[in-house]
């Protein structure tokens, strides 16, 4: 690393509404490297990705391009500088073709200012570009019929043709399968040999090992560390992301009693878009469930499923032993079964809302007489729930779009809390959460356990599967691939299972206390 | 609330504005036309500006108030007691809500090509009925019949109580009721839910196709009440100009009252200020002797710098976080 850095930003800081994203931040990244960033969600690394791409113009900073000093700039500068960035949702017009993306915006023309579409030089040179990334379709193919793997592909081969010095991959490997990570592997060695430097952000700590020449990790939008190529090991940069001790951030103190009853039971279920094989598993009282997975497993589906979005073909639900129809939200509340759901953005807030409204809104059964509202009585729901979930706000009035993510998410558990739920799933819990409220949200989870809730964690992040479970249900494809108890939990394990695989300990009868087929629940 | 204070003090310069545009329109005779405009145009901008909170949108309002028109009159030809018509005719109204609703919800068609398919067809269906031609509700001369709508017309539209035009008494009625219930009652929370964020009503449990249909239910039922009205104050009612426009209108009082066609944004007091503004504006067109073929173009004027504005003040709010 004698050569001066290709880029160097220093002490950078960005702010949104109710939230440091960024807090004096700094990373250099030098000719033909592989620089990992990596940190817990929330951590900054997309924002600072999207401040060195132009997108977001930070409120203080430098920026160093080969040693020299240049200001921040919009992102048509940052490509003519030669930073690409290619977010983690690919953007791609979907409905036109491979050279039609390649070029788009800047298409080759004939004819002067006819501007007629030069389609044959187009297409010749975009071949060249897909035999650089390997990918072998014709130019002529829409973007839209490929899988996601290939379309990756396009977008780093867009990148080239915008003679990249610098490619930003954020999350690249999120929906690849293993085929295709392992393509993209390659293209990302031929870049380095081309001495092309290359960001990889990520949090699959495996892939970080496999790709990255040096790893910088991030805290709460500041630097916690960085590690050289030897030095780069799991546990060396899990406690740098988190900062603390793994103990002090999973609480548990809720036991699960030996003579538990079976809140939920779900026998046989399948539903529209999920597996044929019909899924069967219980949940105890006072018990936290993980339920870990690959993206596409259809954890998320079958939340959904037992939640009454998604239709449900066969199969029963019992809650507290007696079965319950569920085909709307407004059904699955009433039986005390509660979503906090993945995308709180969109399915779990109203955004323009305040955040007094947003607790409010399942909850009017106990607000009302004939349909009005007592203001009285939705002000002091509002004040306790705040007060209750430290929920850092300016007032309950604060629209909630306004809050940061892990305050959004205490205020869509505090929906939830005012009623007396059985059963709560909480799919993806903490993602774009910081580490505080990470630690309020899973003190919350141990505390309605301790209060004999049955709850369900979906998660695609391992130490919080970890950390929280007393057991560990495993879906792979859209079936049970097995389960795990506390005593065989460990990272092989479960993702062996989730990858299709076997080990030892699993077994992958249907149920976790000794389940007798047939019998009704008391 | 910035908003309110906005449409009210447009309301207030377009008032200062007519009454001192002349001796005649201070008169009690200039301020009661206007009352009857706003009167039954009121009532289906309040209709619509519900619907839009709730994320909807209704283009066949127009036709609905026409085809209610011509049937209340024939209804009253055939010997109906107008009380009976008039609640057949709301009522019919509602049912076409209920099918627009149930269109929207259940089909999931876009509420944009379902009413504007119920702007041809009951915009054709009026048409039919009375084969094009314009009928009036005085069909029939015997005495008997001619008192009891004389005073179904006095008691809804021509009386008035200390100068106020029942018509207008009629729209502070619905607006009052109808009030309460989007800011006082969970119902009306419900459709700003739906209006903003419809995945999130339905994943806090809310009936989300329940609530929505009942909107449309709503704003097709006073575009028949409004038809009652409108065909009791002219006597007269022509298949092909009654009511045409009027879903433009409205939709228009609307948004100068704070409605956004994004839906979850509007009050109830905004709404009724914002359907003000077009009986005012009209009337200072013909005030200052403004011809009615540029009227419109002083209505789009007027509603394109309100929308500039609000944007501008929108803006200048998310500056200052």
């Amino acid at each position: 690393m004698n050569a001066p850095p290709l880029l160097e930003v220093s002490h950078v800081r960005k702010q949104f509404p109710g939230v440091q994203a960024l807090d004096g931040v700094s990373l250099a990244v030098y000719p033909g490297e592989v620089l990992a960033l990596v940190g817990e969600n929330g951590a900054g690394k997309s924002t600072l990705m999207k401040v060195v791409a132009g997108i977001h113009r930070p409120e203080a900073g430098t920026l160093r391009l080969n040693g020299k000093d240049v200001p921040f700039a919009g992102v048509a500068e940052a490509m003519r500088r030669g930073i690409v960035l290619i977010h983690q949702e690919l953007n791609l017009a979907e409905n036109l073709s491979v050279a039609s993306n390649l070029f788009l915006g800047r298409e080759k023309v004939i004819g002067g200012p006819l501007g007629w579409l030069a389609r044959g030089s187009m297409n010749a040179d975009a071949q060249a570009l897909l035999r650089r990334v390997g990918l072998a379709v014709s130019p002529a193919h829409t973007v839209g019929d490929l899988p996601p793997g290939q379309r990756q592909l396009v977008e780093i081969a867009r990148a080239l043709s915008l003679d990249a010095r610098l490619i930003i991959m954020d999350e690249p490997t999120s929906s690849l399968t293993q085929a295709e990570t392992d393509r993209l592997y390659e293209v990302i060695d031929d870049l380095k040999r081309h001495g092309v430097s290359v960001v990889y952000i990520s949090h699959r700590l495996a892939e970080v090992r496999r790709v990255a020449d040096r790893v910088v990790v991030f805290r709460d939008g500041k630097n916690a560390g960085m590690l050289a190529k030897a030095e780069i090991a799991h546990d060396a940069m899990v406690r740098l992301m988190v900062g603390r001790d793994l103990q002090q951030l999973y609480p548990r103190r809720h036991s699960l009693a030996a003579d538990a009853r079976v809140r939920l039971d779900v026998r046989g279920l399948t539903y529209q878009g999920g597996s044929s094989q019909p899924l069967s598993f219980r949940l105890h009282g006072g018990e936290v469930v993980g339920m870990a997975g690959l993206v596409g497993a259809g954890r998320t589906e079958l939340a959904e499923a037992l939640f009454g979005i998604r239709r449900v073909k066969a199969g029963a639900v019992f809650i507290d032993g007696s079965p319950v129809v569920i085909r709307h939200p407004r059904q699955a509340v009433r039986a005390g079964l509660l979503l906090v759901p993945e995308d709180r953005r969109h399915h779990g807030l109203v955004l323009t809302e305040s955040i007094r409204r947003n607790l409010a809104l399942p909850n009017f059964d106990r607000l009302t007489s004939f349909g009005w509202i007592w203001r009285g009585r939705e002000r002091a729901l509002a004040g306790d729930m705040m007060q209750r979930l430290r929920v850092r706000a300016s007032g309950p009035g604060q629209a909630a779009g306004l809050l940061s993510g892990g305050n959004q998410q205490k205020v869509v558990l505090g929906k939830w809390l005012a009623r007396k739920p059985r059963v709560v799933i909480f799919d993806e819990p903490t993602r774009g959460v910081d580490v505080g409220a990470r630690s309020e949200i899973y003190a919350l989870m141990d505390q309605l356990a301790g209060e004999g809730v049955a709850i369900l964690m979906i998660s695609s992040d391992l130490e919080e599967v970890l950390g929280m479970s007393d057991r560990v249900l495993v879906l792979h494809e859209g079936h049970l691939a097995g389960e795990l108890s506390r005593a065989e939990l460990g990272e092989e394990a479960v993702m062996q299972l989730a990858t299709g695989g076997r080990p030892r300990a699993a077994r992958t009868s249907n149920s976790g206390v000794q389940p007798t087929p047939g019998s009704e629940p008391a | 609330m910035i908003r309110l204070l906005g449409v009210l003090l447009m309301v207030v310069v377009l008032y200062v504005v007519f009454v001192t545009s002349g001796e005649s329109a201070r008169s009690v005779g200039a301020h009661q036309d206007i009352a009857n405009w706003l009167g039954y145009y009121g009532i289906v901008t309040v209709g619509v500006g519900i619907l839009i909170i709730s994320g909807g949108i209704d283009l066949s309002i127009g036709s609905v108030v026409g085809l209610g028109a011509v049937s209340f009159s024939l209804l009253l030809r055939h010997g109906y007691t107008p009380f009976v018509a008039a609640v057949l005719v709301v009522l019919g109204s509602s049912a076409i809500g209920v099918f627009h609703g149930l269109l929207v919800t259940k089909l999931r068609l876009q509420p944009f090509l379902v009413t504007l398919c119920g702007l041809f067809i009951y915009r054709g269906l009026a048409r039919w009925l009375t084969a094009g031609d314009s009928i009036g509700i005085f069909g029939r001369t015997d005495e008997a019949y001619v008192r009891q709508v004389k005073a179904f017309q006095e008691l809804l539209v021509k009386g008035d109580v200390f100068g106020v035009k029942n018509q207008l008494i009629a729209l502070i009625v619905v607006s009052v009721l109808l009030g309460l219930f989007l800011h006082g009652t969970k119902w009306g929370r419900y459709l700003y839910a739906i209006g903003a964020n419809e995945e999130a009503a339905r994943y806090a449990g809310i009936a989300t196709d329940t609530y929505k249909i009942l909107a449309y239910v709503i704003c097709s039922t006073l575009a028949g009440f409004a038809s009652v009205l409108f065909t009791l104050d002219n006597s007269t009612v022509s298949p092909v100009s009654a009511g045409s426009w009027l879903e433009l209108y409205a939709i228009t009082g609307a948004v100068l009252g704070g409605c956004s066609l994004r839906g979850g944004e509007g009050t109830l007091p905004g709404m009724f200020l914002g359907a003000a503004i077009l009986p005012l504006l009209r009337q200072i067109c013909s005030f200052w002797e403004i011809s009615g073929e540029v009227e419109y173009s002083v209505i789009g004027a007027f509603l394109l710098v309100g929308t500039i504005a609000d944007e501008l003040i929108k803006r200048r709010g998310a500056l200052r976080r």
